[in-house]
């Protein structure tokens, strides 16, 4: 017990001289934490539309000041041809193109029907359908005012009202969903990276053998490497909940011990993954690149930014084997939705299992000698 | 000019000679494109809903059919009260639920006017802003096809979806994984060139020899490049062969503009190799300074025109910004030069302050 205190002291002397390394791991990721939450909006504003009126008539006049004045579309320009209009698609200074055919006007009150025609640049198809739909619900409504305006007998609110709720962030605030997100890569980053770096370091810089030759256990060793980052990691995310409160006022909507106690196994599971990185590399450059296509994958893959139910069937089994989707989904369950333990033991129980596993592998193949 | 090239030749050896570290070069971004290619994307699909049907008559079940045979939807199970949608959502299974009030249909036929709740989990809310639009289509168009020939006036509006009719993932974040893996490898790469050679303590030997300061950025950033030009045809050859996503646009000009980038890239993480004292604080803050801001500020998660200013602003000055727009002009729109003039200015701009930068800031003597 006294070998791996002593041990304990010498890791945090090291961690805490190192100033730099001190304030990028904790500062740099708390920055992007207060700003990043600001970039995730998909709210579909100022779609700029270019115009191509070939009818020049009352309604399509109508029209286009129905979908300006919407609020959701700016009018970039009025173009008369549509190869005139799509140079304004091809240069990206708009998204959409709204052609008005001529005789629109005529033809509608004659025949009843008329088309016009939309494209839309869907390189972003999410961005694409959203923007598409929202113009859709105004050509819907212009075509409710015509209704009324020609044939006033006919009942035009009609139909199934549909009434969207939204649960668990009602005032629609998009912070909300990217902060677990941001929450689980700092813990993340201060668990696996800076273990996976400081071993490494040891071997490279040759520290490693004076302590291989000491009378020092293995497990001695490897607690005293693994304890300070789990420490440290677990002020971070303290930290970071502080901030959510303090910043965004996000409140944890369940307890926040299930969050911890959840914490507390995943760092295990994640400090198991650096260990096992570092036996593994023989040089820094070694460790980080690897952690860092680990990490990637990791975090892209994690539910934050696409939802893994969209994914394939077989990129689905692999989100299995990701802690850090594990982790984002309890942080949105409890914090937002206020789960409690019962609803995340599926979630605690894997990684349960990926801590004893990775852990197991990491000590079996760290080897004193070389 | 020989003394140029023998360095040149010394750098090639040094990164050849790591076996790890040069398959973890060439596989990370092969897998990373082949991974993401297919498994990022903000489709619709498969989403697990519940409904509550209380009104259980036929309308309620056309419409519930008609949902359960899109395949955007998978109906997970029928509740039949709050509690139990509660339920649903904490257990964390279901994005959204369908509330059919009772008497719907009765409502709908007589007092031809009735409600329909969607509620969906706004934890994430782009998700549910989709998935309420999508569900809210299907059921105006079930109730369009029963009333058709009611409507006496009607416009049609046909929406072409340019460049990606199926709304696919795929030709979005090609481009921006490109971005993505190049910058990231370009700069860990060299963000530990120069660094490693003063951690180690061969700076001494460097310094005294005649090279000049620009020979040496020079020579430390070829073999990379080289590297990176390996790497960018390989994640090429993927995206075009196994993901499907062609190059439209004119490939040499793909290329050049590749290079440009690979250049730009280069020269930052040179300029973080000359700032910093070891090797791991320049490769944490090539990674955690890059990492993040490349993924949620270039353009490719989330539309830059909707975030607040002063981001917007921050988004500048990231070449990976200009980079994605220019990958996404050139290779999916098939537009040429004139279409990307500008990105490719600022890029050639970023270049040449962060080399001239690295120049001034390169130190000759030992402190």
């Amino acid at each position: 017990m006294s070998t791996l205190k002593i041990l304990l002291q010498k890791e945090f002397r090291q961690i805490f001289r190192n100033k730099i390394i001190l304030a990028i791991t904790i500062l740099v990721p708390i920055m992007q934490f207060l700003i990043l939450p600001l970039a995730a909006k998909y709210e579909i504003k100022n779609v700029n539309l270019v115009m191509v009126d070939h009818d020049h008539s009352t309604y399509s006049r109508q029209l286009i000041s129905k979908i300006t004045g919407s609020g959701y579309f700016r009018l970039v320009d009025y173009n008369s041809t549509y190869n005139e209009a799509y140079k304004y698609i091809e240069t990206d200074k708009a998204d959409m193109i709204l052609e008005i055919p001529a005789g629109f006007e005529k033809n509608l009150i004659r025949e009843g029907v008329q088309k016009i025609f939309i494209a839309v640049n869907a390189i972003n198809g999410t961005k694409a359908g959203l923007g598409g739909s929202y113009l859709n619900s105004i050509i819907a409504d212009f075509n409710k005012d015509i209704l009324v305006e020609l044939s006033p007998s006919f009942k035009n609110d009609a139909g199934i009202e549909i009434v969207p709720l939204d649960w668990f962030n009602p005032t629609r605030n998009y912070q909300l969903s990217l902060i677990p997100g941001i929450l689980a890569m700092l813990v993340t980053m201060v668990g696996g990276f800076l273990t996976a770096l400081n071993i490494v370091k040891e071997k490279e810089i040759g520290t490693i053998e004076q302590i291989n030759v000491s009378p020092i256990k293995k497990r001695d060793f490897i607690l005293a490497k693994l304890i300070p980052f789990w420490i440290l990691a677990n002020v971070v995310f303290t930290i970071g909940l502080i901030l959510c409160y303090l910043v965004y006022d996000i409140q944890s909507q369940g307890n926040i011990l299930v969050l911890y106690a959840f914490i507390a196994v995943y760092l295990l599971a994640v400090l198991g993954f650096g260990l096992l990185v570092s036996t593994y590399c023989e040089t820094q450059q070694q460790a980080m690149f690897i952690m860092f296509f680990f990490m990637m994958i990791f975090l892209l893959l994690g539910g934050l930014f696409t939802p893994i139910e969209s994914m394939p069937k077989w990129a689905q089994w692999l989100t299995k084997l990701n802690p850090v989707a594990y982790l984002i989904e309890v942080i949105r369950m409890v914090m937002l939705k206020g789960s409690g333990l019962k609803n995340i033991l599926p979630e605690l129980g894997s990684i349960c299992l990926m801590a004893i596993v990775l852990n197991s592998w990491a000590i079996l193949n760290y080897k004193k000698t070389s | 000019m020989k003394q140029f090239f023998s360095f040149v030749k010394k750098e090639f050896r040094h990164v050849l000679r790591d076996r790890r570290v040069l398959l973890i070069l060439f596989g990370m971004p092969v897998v990373q494109v082949l991974l993401f290619g297919f498994a990022l994307t903000n489709e619709v699909k498969n989403t697990k809903i519940v409904i509550a049907d209380y009104a259980k008559d036929e309308v309620s079940q056309q419409i519930i059919t008609k949902i359960d045979a899109s395949h955007y939807f998978d109906i997970e199970k029928n509740v039949l009260s709050n509690k139990q949608i509660e339920t649903a959502f904490k257990e964390g299974k279901i994005k959204a639920a369908l509330v059919f009030p009772a008497g719907f249909g009765e409502n709908l036929s007589h007092g031809n006017k009735a409600q329909l709740q969607i509620i969906a989990d706004a934890t994430d809310i782009n998700m549910s802003n989709q998935i309420t639009a999508y569900l809210t289509a299907i059921i105006l168009d079930y109730q369009q096809q029963n009333q058709l020939s009611k409507i006496p006036y009607q416009i049609i509006p046909e929406m072409r979806m340019l460049y990606n009719p199926q709304l696919k993932g795929a030709p979005n974040f090609v481009p921006g994984v490109m971005a993505m893996v190049l910058l990231l490898i370009c700069v860990m790469m060299t963000a530990i060139a120069i660094v490693k050679e003063k951690e180690t303590g061969t700076m001494e030997v460097l310094l005294v020899s005649p090279m000049k300061p620009w020979t040496i950025i020079v020579s430390k950033a070829a073999p990379y490049l080289i590297l990176s030009l390996i790497d960018l045809i390989a994640i090429l050859l993927l995206s075009v062969y196994i993901l499907q996503v062609p190059v439209n646009g004119n490939i040499f000009l793909l290329l050049a503009e590749s290079t440009l980038f690979i250049l730009t890239c280069l020269m930052l993480g040179i300029l973080i190799s000359i700032q910093t004292s070891s090797q791991e604080i320049a490769m944490l803050i090539s990674l955690v300074g890059m990492m993040m801001p490349t993924m949620m500020l270039s353009g490719f998660m989330f539309p830059t025109e909707n975030m607040p200013y002063p981001l917007q602003l921050i988004s500048n000055i990231l070449p990976s910004k200009w980079y994605y727009i220019i990958v996404k002009t050139v290779m999916i729109k098939g537009a040429g030069f004139s279409a990307v003039w500008k990105e490719t200015l600022i890029l050639a701009g970023i270049t040449m302050l962060l080399f001239f930068v690295s120049l001034k800031k390169f130190k000759i003597r030992l402190q």
